[in-house]
Order: C-alpha cells, then structure tokens, then sequence
C-alpha cells in the first residue's frame, strides 16, 4: 500500500487517525477494573546511603564511638522507639511512620558482600549470588514469568534509560521520563511509515525482534499517553527530580495504568567526604518526595493498593573516616511503604554494632527474601520462577 | 553482485561496516584477496598513547585536605573522559579495522572497570597488540596487568589468605567456562597465583616469592607444585578453553546462536595451531557457512559498533567529545565502563524501547540535525512534527557539534546506483517493501541516506 493510499484509508476508516489491527490490542479500562490491581514502586538510592545515619541507632554508645564527628546529636533525631529514630532530615515521614504506612527492615544484605558501587548494584538488581552473573533483571524475569507478550508497560522505569533490572530474557519494561516526550518521538513520520506499514508475521531472528520492540514500544506510548493525559495530580510535590518521578507514578496509578511495578532512582548517597551535609540534603529530597506521595495516594484511595520499596547497593561501614565522611559497606536498611501493611514499625532489630565483619555490619535478612516477599505476596507469582532458587520470604505484608 | 555480498558481509564482521569506496575498486576481489587485505591493513598494532600519567603514583599523604581530593578525582575523571574520546576516534579513523575490531572483542572478553584509566589504557593496549596474535601471550599479559591484577583482587591474594576471585573468573569467564572445574579446582590454582602483584609504587608487575605458596596443588587431576603459568598451561591443555573461546567469537563474528558443528571446526583450528588467532580468524572468513544467508545481516550491532560505524562511513568529526559520551551512556554501552566482569552480554540485550528508539534517531540528529524529510503526502499532523523538527534545527546543531563529511560521502557514490541499490549496500538485512517504496520516493539522495541509517535494519550488520 503506498502512502497516500494508506492515509486515504485510514481517513475512512476512523476520521482521524487510523490504528492498525495489532496495535490495539489495548482497550480502555473502565476505572472500576484497576480496583485492587495492586503496584510495587521500586526506589533505588544510587551511590550507597549510609542507612546508620538514616535510621539512627542512636541508643547504641558505639555509634557515638565510631561516628565523633559525623553522628547525629540525640535531641535532633526524631526518635521512633528508645534505640532508632530518623535522621531530622526526613522529618516529613514521621507522619507517614506513625500512621502506620512505613516498615524497616534492618541489615538486609547478601553473604560475601561486594563493596563495588557497579557490582553491588548488579546484584541487587539482578538478585544474584555475589559471584554469579547474571543477564536478566529481576522485575525483568518477573515479566518474562508472569506476563502476556507485548506488554513492556507491565513496568515502567521512570526515567530516559533502563535498568538492568528491567530487562528480561524476552520481555523488558519501558522506560518513559515523560508520557508526552516519548510520545513524540514516535510521532516521527519516517518511523510512523515504517512500523504502521510492517508485516505483523514477524520473524523470529533479530530483524523481527527489532520490529517487535517497535510495535510494542509505539502501541505502549500511545496506551500510556492516551491513558494517563486525561489524569491530573492535584496533590502538592516537592519541586525536585525524584518529586517529579513520583509525580509522574502517581498520575500513571491513578489514571488506571494497567502497570504492575514502577522503578525511580535518587543519586548522589556516596559520601566519602563531608557526609552529614550530602547526605541531609539527598535525604530530605527523598523524604518530602516520598512523604507526598504517600499522602497523595491515600488521598486517592490508592494507597491500599501500592507498596513502595527502597533499597541502595550497600550501606557504609560503621566508623567513619578523616575526611567526615564514611566508605562503602555491607548491610543496610530497607525501607517499605503502603497502605496495608503487615508489619508496621520495626521489622527486625536494629543492627549489632559489636558483632562486625572486619568493620562492616553482619546482614541479617537476605535481600532475596525481600524479593521473595514482593514476588509471592504482592506480585502473585512464585518467587522461584524469579530468583535463582527459592526465599522463604518475610511477612511486612 | 554475489561477489559485492560477501564483499559487504566480510567488512561488517571483520570491521565496521563497508564504504562505498572500498567496493569501487574491489568489487571483482575475491574473498580470499579481500581477507588478506584486511589482514595488512592491520598488519602493526597502534597503541593509545594519551594518557602519560598514573595518577596512584601522586603522592598520598594521609591528611590530605579535601580540595586536594576532590582534584584528584577530577583528573581521574579527565582521564576516563580522554581515554575513551582517545579509543572511538581510533575506532573511526584506522585503516586497520579488523585489529581494532578484535580488540573490542578482547576488551569485552577480559572485561575490566577501574578507577585508574592509565592502567585501562595499558590493558587496552595489550589486547590490541596481541587482538590477532596468540591468545596465551594475551592471556599472560592481561592477567599479569595491573588493571586486572587489582580488578581481580589478586593484589590481595597471598600464602595463608587467598583469594580466589581472579583464579575464579579465570577459568569461569577467561577460558573453560561454567562447569568444566570444581569449586576444589579453584582454591588449589589460587593458591598457584598467589604472588602475582604488581608494585604499587612503580605500577609494575613483579613476581612476590615470599607470599607465594610453593607448596603442593592439585588442579584437574595434575599435581605439582605449580606456579599460575603451570595452571595456564594446564587450562590451555584443556581442549574445552579452545571450544569456550570460539563459541564465543563464533557468537560475535557468525551468529548469536551457536552452531556446534562449525564452533567444533573453528576449536580444533585452534586448539592445533596452540591457540594462534589469526588462523582461526582466517577460517572463519574462508568458512563457506560464514556467507550462508541465515549468518548475513543477522546480528545486532553495539552501541559502539554503531557510532563506529557511522563515524566511519559519513567522516563524522565531533567538536565536543562529550557527545559521543552521551551517546554511549545513552544507550548503555560507554567504553571502559562494562557492567562487570563478564562484559556486556551483547545480542538482544542491546535493545529495548528506548534504547531502540534511541538508536534510530541518533543518525539524523549527527546526519541532518535531527530532521527525517520524507517525501510522502504527509498528514496535518506530520506536517506540525517535520516543521517543528526544522524549527529545531539550529538547536540541534548547537548542541550535537558534529560534522560529517557529506561532500566526500557523495562523491563516493556511484553515479550508476540507484536508491535502492543504495539501501541493499548500506543495509546488510533483507528489504522490505515500506523501505523500498521511502528511500525511492525521497526527494534527493541525502534524504534517501538519511532515511536508511534511520532505520531497524540497520541497528544489524
């Protein structure tokens, strides 16, 4: 079909634009179908935070000890039982943590941890062992586990590019900073030609898989726009990138997005020097964001629905270094949000600051059971179709 | 134009990608004079030489005052900037092609991500001397640089307390592969390469005797006291190291799934002439099965590739290099950056939605400032997007500062091709009839370029 012939039926055949068969497969949900579908937020602190000055073991005299310079003062933490509180910097979550919509899980790490930002970082996105390699993302073999083809909006990463962690052996979640933005550029004419006019018998080798992730990627950002452009968020943000990011998940919950795992990320954690300054400012990005978002999706009654989980690579060792600040460690905290939660407060004990591996705090839950938690509990699907084999999970939800 | 296909098929595995004028004068080449000629071209390994300093070697007092620091990491940053900007225009510019192409292959095979570029630079170097030489010499070489000796940690590993990471990665992803050893195998051969180190004051390897454990090994079923170039020679002995490295160059330079049959042939070429490159190289290229249609235009370009090959075909010069940064960050692949030791895993990996579409809009915005004219009866609404891409266009230039060569391309083409033609040259994936029916109803021969480089097809080569 040439050109003008093309655009001669699709005059006809809609008025306005028309969209060929395989690239509908998408009809509109009704409001009432997204009801209880629930999401997992995912937010990644890049750079390693120190979870001890996060959650502040401060009835423990050894931080005091290893931490002269760096060590948040008593009256200034917001205390949440007589040994943790928060850095004053996440003053703004105090108020999610005692409604009860916030769990911490305490040195949760992996056995022969890797102090490598990029290592460490691929571990805990792939979710493997510290000396395997693996390919495939978690949430990735989550959608290659439990997903129909076609669907890469299953997970959406919030940003220009994708993390490992969203790449599958067959399926990958999409990466969208910007409904509009990613939109457009699909409106290029050239390629508009190419995708609307292919075969959809596609092949099996690379040229088919290439004009798959284009079909895909087109008939995604036409659902994504045209679902979520209708939604506003009226809820107040922080003006900051991670504000925005959550922003943006919250207009994509709300307008129904048929989304099953959203994936944000914060740097600028690696505090080698001048820690409490770096650390307060990211710190405070990342509570007034993550505060607003939860009070806009309880405000919304979405909050029921949603878990939010927010990790870093590893935490930092437990004395501090010349430089008033502290190099890369081991265990850290996890931090869990949502609006039905099993376990709010406290999961486990705070971390043991006597019983250190050359330095590094101990981990005590496996990330994996993180994982296995959020896969079996949350995400329906058996985590060992996921991980490399099978977590018995926890109970925060 | 049978000649011309394998012709074409030959440049894009053995380099990046044919120009119209090397087929002018070749076209009646055969195979085997074309190979040779790859082959002479790279004949002499080019070293990357921008980097002079070792920053390690600074002095460290231990209080140094934070500015000092912070200066510190901006030259460190310099020089991962210098070296990488230093490498994709040698990818763009040499002659010898298929030496450089290698090199990426070693580069990714003994995959390494350090803070010091110099010792990049060093490990980068060797891979290139030795890319079409003998895989044991390289092998020696690279596990005996300081890049990978710290990498690796075998700075650390010492009689009494080994570590095995090195003698682990080895064998995992150097040479045998998963399964061909034991857990056994790789405590005893780290204790083979305990001593291995380099000098931290001179960044110079040197043999440690005093913290080397010269006591007894046992390693595949062979017992002695060995050192770590005895547990190299008994991996090399190990037929499979010729069979794990050839699936892997099979997978690379013939096809993403690995044919037993002719990975077996490219093995026992290998394994016979002790693990020399070249001949293993040369197979391949004379291999009738390399030109079967089902190893044409199948395989999925890198990001690297990619840039390269545009770089090569259109003249490109970038007036800021930081561009070319942002492009490999943009689509995953910034040289000297790999994920980890394993190296970039390649294939379909390469591509999601982004990243896709990424890579199909890059060639016009370096080409045309980001505008793909086409000739069509647009709609009101293509209309609004190409007249906004115009508007643009200043904007783009501004920002991408590069300048290729379109004078020389042109004059390059031959005045007898047709557009088609043109796209069955440039494009190594069969046709399909939309890219037929655009490129013949551009308006000129630039838009019928542009519209090529800008498409799936030719993400593959």
């Amino acid at each position: 079909m040439d050109r003008r012939h093309f655009l001669r039926n699709s005059a006809l055949a809609s008025g306005v634009l028309m969209v060929p068969a395989f690239l509908k497969p998408f009809e509109a949900f009704a409001a009432g179908d997204t009801n209880g579908y629930k999401n997992l937020v995912i937010i990644q602190l890049s750079g390693g935070n120190d979870g001890l000055n996060t959650i502040i073991p401060f009835g423990n005299d050894i931080y005091y000890q290893k931490r002269n310079t760096i060590a948040v003062n008593q009256t200034d933490i917001i205390k949440l039982n007589d040994m943790q509180g928060f850095n004053p910097s996440l003053s703004a979550l105090k108020e999610i943590y005692d409604q009860g919509w916030m769990s911490i899980i305490n040195s949760v790490g992996y056995p022969n941890p890797d102090r490598s930002h990029f290592r460490s970082m691929d571990i805990w996105q792939t979710g493997s062992d510290a000396n395997q390699f693996l390919t495939t993302g978690w949430i990735g073999r989550y959608l290659d586990a439990n997903c129909q083809a076609g669907k890469p909006y299953t997970a959406i990463e919030v940003d220009d590019t994708l993390s490992l962690a969203m790449k599958g052996a067959k399926m990958k979640g999409i990466a969208v900073q910007d409904p509009n933005k990613l939109y457009q550029t699909t409106r290029e004419p050239f390629f508009k030609d190419l995708v609307h006019d292919h075969d959809a018998n596609l092949s099996e080798d690379n040229l088919g898989y290439l004009y798959k992730t284009m079909i895909e990627t087109y008939s995604s950002a036409d659902y994504i726009q045209n679902t979520s452009k209708t939604y506003n968020v009226n809820a107040q943000y922080p003006t900051t990138p991670l504000g925005n990011q959550l922003k943006t998940v919250s207009k994509f919950i709300n307008s129904g997005l048929q989304t099953r795992v959203y994936y944000v990320s914060l740097s600028g954690f690696d505090t080698h020097v001048g820690q409490q300054n770096q650390q307060g400012r990211q710190l405070k990005i990342y509570g007034d964001a993550v505060a607003a978002f939860v009070k806009d999706l309880k405000q919304t009654g979405k909050l029921d629905d949603t878990l939010v989980m927010t990790f870093s690579e590893f935490g930092r060792r437990v004395e501090q270094n010349a430089s008033n600040g502290t190099d890369h460690g081991t265990a850290n905290n996890v931090l869990i949000f949502g609006g039905k939660l099993k376990k709010a407060g406290f999961y486990n004990d705070a971390p043991d600051l006597t019983q250190l591996d050359n330095g590094d705090l101990k981990y005590q839950v496996d990330f994996r059971d993180v994982y296995a938690t959020l896969l079996d509990k949350w995400l329906d699907v058996n985590n060992s179709q996921v991980l490399t084999k099978n977590f018995n999970g926890l109970s925060f939800v | 134009m049978n000649n011309a296909r394998n012709l074409k098929h030959l440049y894009a595995r053995a380099g990046f990608g044919i120009r119209f004028e090397d087929l002018q004068d070749r076209e009646d080449w055969s195979v085997n004079k074309a190979v040779r000629k790859l082959f002479r071209a790279s004949e002499h390994s080019e070293p990357i030489t921008v980097l002079t300093e070792n920053i390690d070697l600074r002095p460290h007092p231990k209080d140094m005052a934070d500015d000092q620091k912070k200066q510190i990491q901006e030259d460190r940053n310099k020089q991962e900037k210098a070296l990488n900007e230093a490498w994709l225009k040698q990818l763009g510019e040499t002659d010898a092609q298929l030496r450089e192409k290698m090199t990426l292959f070693w580069n990714n095979h003994f995959a390494c991500n350090i803070g010091n570029a110099f010792y990049e630079q060093q490990l980068n170097n060797i891979q290139r001397d030795n890319a079409l030489g003998n895989f044991k010499t390289l092998l020696l070489q690279v596990s005996q640089s300081p890049a990978m000796l710290q990498f690796l940690n075998n700075q650390q590993n010492q009689k009494g307390h080994p570590n095995e990471n090195f003698a682990r990665e080895l064998m995992e992803l150097f040479t045998l592969g998963r399964g061909h050893y034991t857990e056994q195998d790789i405590k005893e051969s780290a204790r083979s390469f305990t001593g291995w180190a380099f000098d931290g004051k001179t960044g110079v390897y040197t043999f440690r005797p005093k913290v080397h454990d010269d006591c007894v090994k046992t390693f595949l079923g062979k017992t002695g006291p060995f050192f770590g170039e005895d547990i190299i020679d008994i991996i090399l002995e190990n037929k499979q190291t010729s069979v794990f490295i050839s699936t892997k160059l099979y997978r690379y330079l013939v096809n993403d799934v690995p044919d037993a049959d002719h990975i077996g042939q490219m093995a026992d070429v290998f394994y016979k002439s002790k693990y020399e490159i070249r001949p293993l190289l040369e197979f391949v290229f004379h291999a009738d099965w390399f030109y079967d249609d089902k190893n044409i235009g199948n395989l999925v370009k890198s990001p690297v590739e990619l840039l390269t090959g545009l770089n090569r075909q259109f003249y490109i010069s970038y007036q800021n290099p930081d561009v070319l940064m942002q492009f490999q960050r943009t689509l995953d692949q910034v040289l000297f950056r790999p994920p980890n030791v394993a190296g970039w895993p390649g294939g379909r990996n390469w591509i999601d939605s982004s990243t896709l579409m990424y890579r199909m809009k890059i060639p016009s915005t370096i080409l045309n400032a980001g505008l793909i004219d086409f000739n069509g009866k647009a709609d009101p609404e293509d209309e609004a997007y190409l007249a906004s891409q115009r508007k643009q266009q200043l904007n783009v230039i501004k920002r991408v500062q590069a300048t290729p060569d379109w004078d020389k391309f042109l004059k390059e083409l031959p005045t007898d091709m047709t557009k088609e033609q043109i796209a069955e040259f440039m494009l190594e994936a069969p046709l399909n009839r939309t890219i037929i029916d655009e490129v013949n109803n551009a308006p000129d021969m630039k838009t019928t370029v542009i519209q090529i480089v800008s498409t799936p097809e030719y993400q593959l080569c």
